[in-house]
């Protein structure tokens, strides 16, 4: 049955009624009607879905809700404020570095699995300033893209890398 | 257009320009309140210039995350004279937006661009008509930039199109005579305007139809068998428990027959719903199973056509010097989209209003009228992107079970297929079984050509509508279910030709549609691979054997274009007959070449592959495409295309499979039909040939079949050992080799 949650959600404290076993992503999609992580398969298999929680990627659509009740959960939208507070920017930028260079790139197509895509890539970048093409390969692996449009993200990690490198010098 | 012609027209305008003087509507209050599809030879259809000086121009394609509906808007931008920034399309929806047809066939561009360049051409023409009288200047000393009107040589007297018109109806039906530009002028068509939705897309505000809702609607679930069987059996209900749901606050079973769905107010409710509720199903099996499926195919009674049938092949192949002929087996393919389709449907007693991700929102509303017993005229459908389609997913099934859940619901509702819904009960991609005769003489010329393709047609009545009671049907006819004339040897210059279509009785196989680029992929695997081993039993690199047989100037061009962007250098070793294969053990890499294309356009492609022999892993590692698409509208958008299909053809080539038992589908997800990922990516080159002087043809899906021949050349040129069955899988790779 359902119960009273609190949720982190972008640094916003949530009152939601959910029963604890409930997927994540149906309380962000339903509730908060965020637009970020997205059903994609319901099984953890494609990263549609993704969200940080505690800075960690993780699938929304088979975390249950009661499981993440008082860590901090960044959803794409709160993604440039998360970016903010780990370089101790004073203010959110428009877009993550990740968003930006996707869009230098002009790396999408139907962009569906860029959710996921940026997510991975952030907190990969998170860890791992500079990573090697490998490095991008093996971290984006469990995220699906049916467009094709993998080696066009792969450059985009690349120059986001490098976007990031100067506003930390 | 003739000068007298022209004439006449110029003096007839003045009748025009009265007419815009007594319109007086709003005409934006009016457009969405009636059923469409709105008249084709009214300017208003296709347009309308706003006060702001800014244009809405309404387009009957989807963009299907192909850039389309922006390069429709360069098409129009250029006409007009006006800014990319000063243009904006809408979402499609039967009661505003033009029927141009399906966004299927990579029509968009080849069909809607001369569309969308007469309306605004015969735009500009009014608008250039208005102005001379506003400006008392003729029409001839005008001149347009970024929708200002000013004469030529005295820029201080000028007048925007928003002044002449702002937001009123032009009420003007095409003249036929509207001059269109030279495209020698061209200033934004054929260059690279970026996609105006993805700053939305990556920021996470773009709407994709999944994340549509509306106030008081029910959250919807099917349910249905894992994986369906033989499309003519559907699925047919034995026993269904209500009862074993009922402690799901809310939950409700809506059935008509043998659809049955579940429907709750909380999302998490109805996904729980579909999982707990008793059912059980007919398991008669009705299906051939993956391995017995080739022969079954090739054993079954079917209905032969000859396609094409050109000189004397029989004679032609008793003269030859060489004749390669063998047989070739290729899988069921799923579209797989990445997001399961989903629909929102608010249907009543006497209307309905459906969103969804239709690539044919008329098409659909057809579909839905039928299936709810409602007119067609007040059936609304309203298109929403969801994630790459690729062809006939599930859209149109999800849209009318949606409906029929609506309607017997009596209350909006959102309706999202899990997973292995989609997976399993996919329009596939028909299985092929090929067996293709090829000759040379003695100069290594091709002189016939024979191929025999079996398959069967394409689903004509969806899942959701057939469980609810209307008989399964094929759709028959249309040459993109047939044996490809242009793809099957089409490209080269062969006086004895002879192409059977052996039509297999689609009820006993799997639902089928149309897949990208249909058949292609198998077509080309067979014929490419043919004239490879021909060009090495005439002891040429398989580059020059092509060049040498072919004629066709656009077919060469494209050729030599992947050739260049590839470097290609001559193959020599693996292709002499007695050469094994190299290196026992260890990783081979091979180089491979490929032609082929869909209904329109030039596909050509080389890939450079790696075989690791103990393994059976085949990995691309650079895959080269090249496309002649006529007028490349956008060069940029079309090389990221060729990107796209350079790794889906990749993966369908090392990957996909529909995998099914006796009575069911088995591959219902990632796991059970992977793609490939993000690790075995290879790095893509493209090419667009640009022909300014032709008519722009598709460019959605044509490098697809060069890409997926290039692919199983390289393997030969690797591992000297022939792959007659796709998807190369290692275990497939490994028994080939094996067996060598």
């Amino acid at each position: 049955m359902a119960e009273e949650l609190k949720i982190r959600v972008n640094e916003r404290l949530w009152t939601v009624a959910a029963s604890p076993e409930t997927p994540l992503l149906y309380v962000l999609t339903n509730e908060l009607l965020l637009h970020g992580p997205r059903f994609g398969c319901g099984l953890a298999q494609c990263g549609s879905c993704s969200v940080l929680v505690n800075g960690v990627e993780t699938r929304s659509c088979v975390t249950p809700v009661s499981s993440v009740a008082d860590m901090p959960i960044t959803t794409l939208e709160g993604l440039p404020a998360w970016y903010a507070a780990q370089k101790k920017l004073p203010a959110a930028p428009p877009l993550h570095p990740v968003q930006q260079a996707l869009i230098d790139e002009q790396a999408l197509q139907c962009g569906y699995c860029f959710n996921g895509m940026i997510i991975k890539a952030s907190e990969l970048l998170a860890k791992n300033p500079q990573p090697s093409d490998e490095q991008i390969r093996t971290a984006m692996n469990g995220h699906l893209c049916r467009c094709g449009a993998y080696p066009r993200i792969l450059k985009a990690v690349h120059r986001a890398s490098e976007a990031m490198a100067e506003v930390t010098r | 257009m003739s000068d007298l012609f022209r004439r006449d027209f110029l003096k007839a305008g003045g009748a025009l320009v009265i007419g815009f003087a007594l319109r007086n509507r709003l005409y934006a209050q009016e457009r969405g309140s009636v059923a469409g599809p709105p008249d084709p030879k009214q300017v208003d259809t296709w347009l309308a210039i706003h006060a702001d000086n800014t244009a809405t121009v309404y387009i009957g394609f989807a963009e299907l995350g192909q850039g389309a509906s922006t390069a429709l808007l360069q098409v129009a931008a250029e006409e007009l004279d006006m800014d990319m920034s000063q243009i904006k399309t809408v979402g499609l929806d039967t009661n505003v937006t033009p029927n141009q047809g399906g966004t299927y066939s990579s029509a968009a561009i080849a069909r809607g661009g001369p569309q969308i360049r007469t309306a605004a051409a015969e735009a500009r023409l009014a608008l250039l008509q208005l102005a001379s009288k506003k400006l008392d200047a003729p029409v001839e000393r005008l001149t347009v930039s970024r929708g200002n009107v000013s004469i030529v040589g005295v820029p201080a007297r000028a007048v925007t199109y928003g002044e002449l018109v702002g937001d009123q109806p032009f009420h003007l039906a095409f003249t036929g005579a509207a001059p269109v530009k030279p495209p020698s002028q061209y200033k934004v068509v054929g260059t690279n305007v970026p996609r105006n939705e993805i700053p939305d897309i990556v920021s996470g505000k773009h709407l994709y139809m999944q994340h549509m809702r509306v106030p008081d609607m029910l959250h919807g679930r099917v349910v249905r068998p894992r994986g369906q069987s033989a499309y003519g059996v559907g699925a047919r209900v034995r026993d269904l428990d209500e009862s074993s749901i009922r402690d799901i606050p809310g939950a409700r079973v809506v059935r008509r027959g043998d659809f049955v769905g579940v429907v709750a107010e909380n999302e998490w409710d109805a996904v729980r719903a579909a999982r707990e509720l008793k059912i059980t199903w007919d398991n008669t099996p009705s299906l051939p199973g993956t391995d017995k499926l080739h022969e079954q195919m090739r054993a079954a009674k079917t209905t032969d056509r000859v396609v094409l049938e050109r000189g004397d092949v029989a004679g032609a192949i008793s003269r030859a010097a060489h004749t390669v002929s063998q047989s070739y087996r290729c899988p069921y393919q799923s579209h797989a989209t990445f997001a399961p389709n989903c629909a929102l449907a608010q249907v009543t007693a006497d209307s309905a209003l459906v969103m969804c991700s239709t690539q044919d929102v008329y098409g659909t509303r057809n579909t839905l009228a039928r299936v709810l017993n409602l007119p067609v005229e007040k059936v609304r459908v309203q298109y929403y992107e969801g994630a790459g389609t690729y062809g006939h997913s599930c859209y149109d099934d999800v849209a009318q079970a949606a409906a029929l859940m609506s309607q017997l619901a009596a209350k909006p509702v959102r309706l999202q297929f899990m997973r292995w819904d989609e997976h399993g009960w996919d329009n596939y991609g028909p299985a092929h079984v090929a067996e293709i005769r090829v000759s040379i003489d003695a100069n290594g010329k091709l002189v016939a050509y024979e191929y025999h393709g079996w398959h069967h047609n394409w689903a004509g009545v969806e899942t959701s509508a057939q469980l609810a009671g209307t008989p399964a049907a094929e759709w028959n006819g249309g040459a993109a279910q047939q044996v490809n004339p242009l793809t099957c040897g089409g490209m080269y210059n062969i006086p004895n030709v002879r192409l059977v279509n052996h039509q297999l009785p689609g009820k006993e196989y799997l639902k089928g549609g149309w897949l990208r680029s249909p058949l292609d992929l198998s077509f080309s695997f067979a014929s490419e691979q043919t004239i490879d081993e021909l060009a090495q039993l005439s002891g040429m690199d398989p580059y020059a054997f092509r060049q040498a047989n072919i004629k066709d100037a656009r077919w060469l061009g494209v050729l030599d274009a992947v050739a260049k962007l590839a470097n290609w250098a001559p193959l020599h070793a693996s292709h002499k007959p007695e050469a094994g294969p190299r290196n026992p053990g260890g990783v081979v890499s091979g180089r491979g070449i490929g032609m082929g294309t869909h209904l329109a356009s030039y596909g050509a492609a080389v890939a450079d592959i790696d075989v690791d022999k103990e393994t059976g892993k085949v990995i691309a590692r650079r895959l080269y495409g090249a496309i002649d698409c006529g007028l490349a509208v956008n060069p940029g958008f079309i090389e990221n295309q060729i990107g796209g299909q350079l790794v889906q053809s990749a993966s369908r080539m090392f990957h996909e499979e529909v995998t099914f038992n006796t009575t069911n589908v088995t591959s219902l997800d990632w796991g059970s039909y992977p793609i490939l990922r993000f690790e075995e990516c290879p790095e893509v080159h493209a090419t667009v040939v640009q022909r300014l002087d032709q008519r722009s043809t598709g460019a959605g899906e044509e490098v697809m079949a060069a890409a997926a021949a290039a692919i199983a050349n390289a393997f030969f040129d690797a591992t000297g050992v022939r792959m007659r069955e796709f998807p190369l899988t290692p275990e497939r790779v490994l028994a080939a080799l094996a067996r060598a």
